[in-house]
């Protein structure tokens, strides 16, 4: 299914005021989730989890430290399989295929979901070789000015390139917090994926970086799908169209954003928010 | 109120000086103590290093003849060295040349060296004391001079300045390695060729000059002064490319297996602790094992460098896997998770992240683990390496020793005060070839580091 990103009927986008996100209208289910389970040896971390996710979405996985945000993100492209007493249980559609089925390859689902991770982790290599090492491995270009147009045009879209430009050779891991995590998202985009998962990406930037990054969550929803963590309910506020709270390995709400933070069901989704506990 | 809580800060401000002095002296103490561990192994590496050389450097250079010899044709009574003539067969000339040959090994080269000695002496040596004058040339020489005119027949009739070696005693003896006051009869050389070689050190026929004989001569045992180390370390090197080709690809790989790809369950857990334990066997255990499978089982041939190199290629590999391991974990999961994060498969991180970031320690710990093994003596020793071999091996199946053992062989040779030096010249040798090994480890980590 792999129909091109439409730029939906998107109504006026505000990042950074206070405003939270007008949604957009979505219906079409990219994963699915059905009654997950993760296990971690003996202990368990997820109980069960149902959830949609929308194409062209961007949905905040928010809750308290060690809720099994995280855990559930990275079962979305199969990280915790690196993971030798983690195990997975339930179903995990993704355009309908199961992505747990024996006969699954990893390596193309990672190339559909790309991960950014919490610490900027770029290559020891230069910036340009950061890019382009996924299209290389999955032979996404064949000529070396096609990998060049993908390494210029993944950098742009990570509102990287005017930065970067004079220094595509020089080392990735030179460039500052906020330009190494712009660098990592222009690396999972370089493949072209469906969905982005970003676990907690601001977690370790200072504000004017996150600012960036959030403006750059913001622009990249237009075409990819983006499930993101976030420890700071302010970002899920201000970037995400839905908003889900974890709680102890459970799924407790899932909802608009507005909803979540005005009208919040449940009661401890409404403790959480009001900062009772967390 | 207010004085009580002044007195009260005071007071607490006196207790952390008091802890502070304190720790201060225990800091100090701990310096102390570091820096005391660390001359104290300094001064014994230098005290190492300077009686080596010390003992050693001088066994470089040798008392040497510089005299005129003649190639007198009454003595070398030969007909011309045989030409193939045309239509003869290859067959037919090998034999006349063989049989010429022969003939040449017959003539009595010692006479030519008795006479440039007379010559250079400029007095008559009467029959009786041939003896004495034959202990100042070391015996090998003669077999240098016929081996020099079947070179170059065209020597015949004429006189040239050779350099031969003194013989081992003439050399302590000028060195001054022997107490020259000893009496007669505990001295090694008789008192006319003591008196000899001194007045020809005074003439300066025998000069110190460079050993080259150390390096390009084989052990010797019948003369004693041109034993060499050609053959140990062309052994040792045998052994080396052995070792290297067979332990560096076998433990990397296994130790890349284990480390990244191998489930962790007890079988991968007992392989571990085996693999550390196997690193702590004494090394003669490794011998042992040797002997019975490659000679005993597989009937290698003993004493040659094939299978020392096996068996230190067995007792490198933990070594060089422990090593390897360590430097595959040192590379942050980041890195590995950010290339699996964009779809490589788990060879592909390896091979394009992990190995190249890891590759500077698994060089310095591969070549730590060689040059370990290039010392290593008390294997050999079971293989029968340290057998007597005066022949420089052409293959890794010829028989042959090693430096190390060479070392060991000298170092228990009854002629204490000439082997003495060149045991510790040996040292040197072997010394000098793992500094240059180790130099090569920190010049490839500094290569191939790269920081993240």
């Amino acid at each position: 299914m792999n129909i091109p990103a439409q730029p939906m009927a998107t109504s006026s986008v505000s990042v950074g005021n206070g405003e939270s996100r007008v949604s957009k209208a979505k219906d079409k289910v990219k994963m699915n989730a059905q009654d997950v389970k993760v296990f971690y040896g003996d202990a368990q971390a997820i109980n069960g989890i149902d959830l949609d996710i929308y194409e062209n979405e961007v949905l905040a996985f928010i809750g308290p430290s060690g809720c099994g945000k995280s855990t559930f993100l990275r079962c979305l492209n199969r990280m915790n399989d690196t993971i030798d007493i983690c195990r997975v249980e339930g179903k995990i559609t993704l355009d309908n295929n199961d992505i747990y089925a024996p006969d699954r390859d990893v390596v193309l689902l990672r190339a559909q979901v790309g991960i950014v991770f919490q610490k900027p982790n770029p290559f020891p290599k230069s910036i340009y070789e950061n890019i382009a090492y996924g299209p290389r491995l999955h032979g996404l270009a064949r000529r070396k000015a096609e990998l060049d147009d993908i390494v210029e045009s993944s950098l742009r879209r990570a509102g990287l390139w005017e930065e970067v430009k004079d220094r595509l050779d020089k080392p990735g891991t030179g460039l500052s917090g906020g330009q190494q995590q712009r660098l990592c998202i222009a690396r999972t985009v370089a493949v072209s994926p469906d969905i982005i998962l970003m676990d907690e990406p601001c977690s370790a930037l200072d504000p004017i970086a996150t600012a960036k990054v959030e403006q750059l969550i913001d622009e990249l929803s237009e075409s990819y799908t983006i499930v993101m963590v976030t420890h700071n309910m302010q970002q899920a506020a201000r970037v995400a169209d839905r908003t889900a709270f974890f709680h102890m390995g459970d799924l407790v709400e899932v909802d608009s954003t507005d909803q979540i933070f005005t009208n919040p069901q449940d009661q401890r989704t409404h403790d959480y928010i009001t900062g009772r506990f967390g | 109120m207010s004085i009580s809580i002044e007195q009260r800060r005071q007071h607490r401000l006196m207790t952390i000086e008091k802890s502070l002095a304190k720790r201060h002296r225990k800091e100090n103490a701990f310096r102390r103590m570091g820096l005391m561990a660390v001359i104290t192994g300094m001064t014994l590496v230098a005290i190492l290093f300077v009686s080596i050389l010390m003992r050693g450097v001088p066994a470089f250079w040798q008392a040497t003849f510089y005299t005129d010899v003649y190639f007198d044709p009454d003595i070398i009574q030969l007909e011309p060295k045989p030409e193939r003539e045309s239509g003869e067969s290859q067959f037919a000339f090998d034999e006349r040349y063989s049989q010429w040959l022969t003939r040449a090994g017959l003539v009595n080269w010692q006479t030519l060296i008795d006479n440039a000695l007379e010559e250079a002496l400029g007095e008559e040596v009467e029959p009786r004391q041939l003896r004495d004058l034959r202990a100042l040339v070391t015996s090998g020489e003669r077999y240098a001079l016929r081996d020099r005119f079947v070179e170059d027949p065209s020597l015949l009739g004429q006189t040239i300045e050779l350099k031969m070696l003194a013989s081992a005693n003439v050399d302590v003896w000028i060195k001054g390695n022997i107490d020259r006051d000893l009496p007669d009869a505990r001295q090694q050389l008789s008192a006319q060729t003591r008196e000899w070689a001194d007045r020809l050190e005074e003439q300066g026929v025998i000069r110190n000059a460079f050993s080259t004989s150390l390096f390009l001569n084989t052990d010797s045992r019948s003369s004693l002064a041109s034993a060499g180390l050609a053959g140990a370390f062309m052994g040792s090197l045998f052994m080396m490319v052995v070792v290297i080709a067979l332990s560096v690809p076998l433990g990397v790989s296994s130790a890349i297996y284990l480390e990244e790809f191998a489930p962790k369950n007890r079988l991968t857990d007992l392989i571990e602790i085996n693999i550390n334990n196997l690193a702590a066997v004494p090394s003669i255990v490794f011998g042992l094992l040797g002997a019975s499978i490659f000679i005993g089982y597989l009937r290698l041939p003993l004493s040659a460098p094939l299978v020392g190199g096996l068996v230190l290629t067995l007792m490198t590999l933990p070594t060089i896997i422990i090593a390897t391991r360590a430097s595959l974990r040192s590379i942050p999961p980041s890195i590995r998770q950010a290339a699996l994060g964009i779809g490589a498969s788990r060879v592909q991180t390896v091979f394009h992240h992990v190995l190249p970031l890891a590759l500077p320690g698994i060089l310095t710990g591969s070549i730590l683990g060689v040059a370990q093994a290039l010392g290593e003596t008390a294997p050999l020793l079971l293989i029968g390496m340290n057998a007597f071999v005066a022949n420089v091996p052409g293959t890794p199946l010829e028989q042959s020793t090693a430096l190390p053992v060479q070392i060991y062989l000298w170092q228990g040779n009854e002629l204490r005060n000439f082997f003495e030096a060149r045991t510790s010249a040996a040292i040197i040798v072997l010394l000098g070839l793992m500094l240059s090994l180790n130099a090569l480890a920190i010049w490839l980590r500094k290569k191939f580091e790269t920081r993240w």
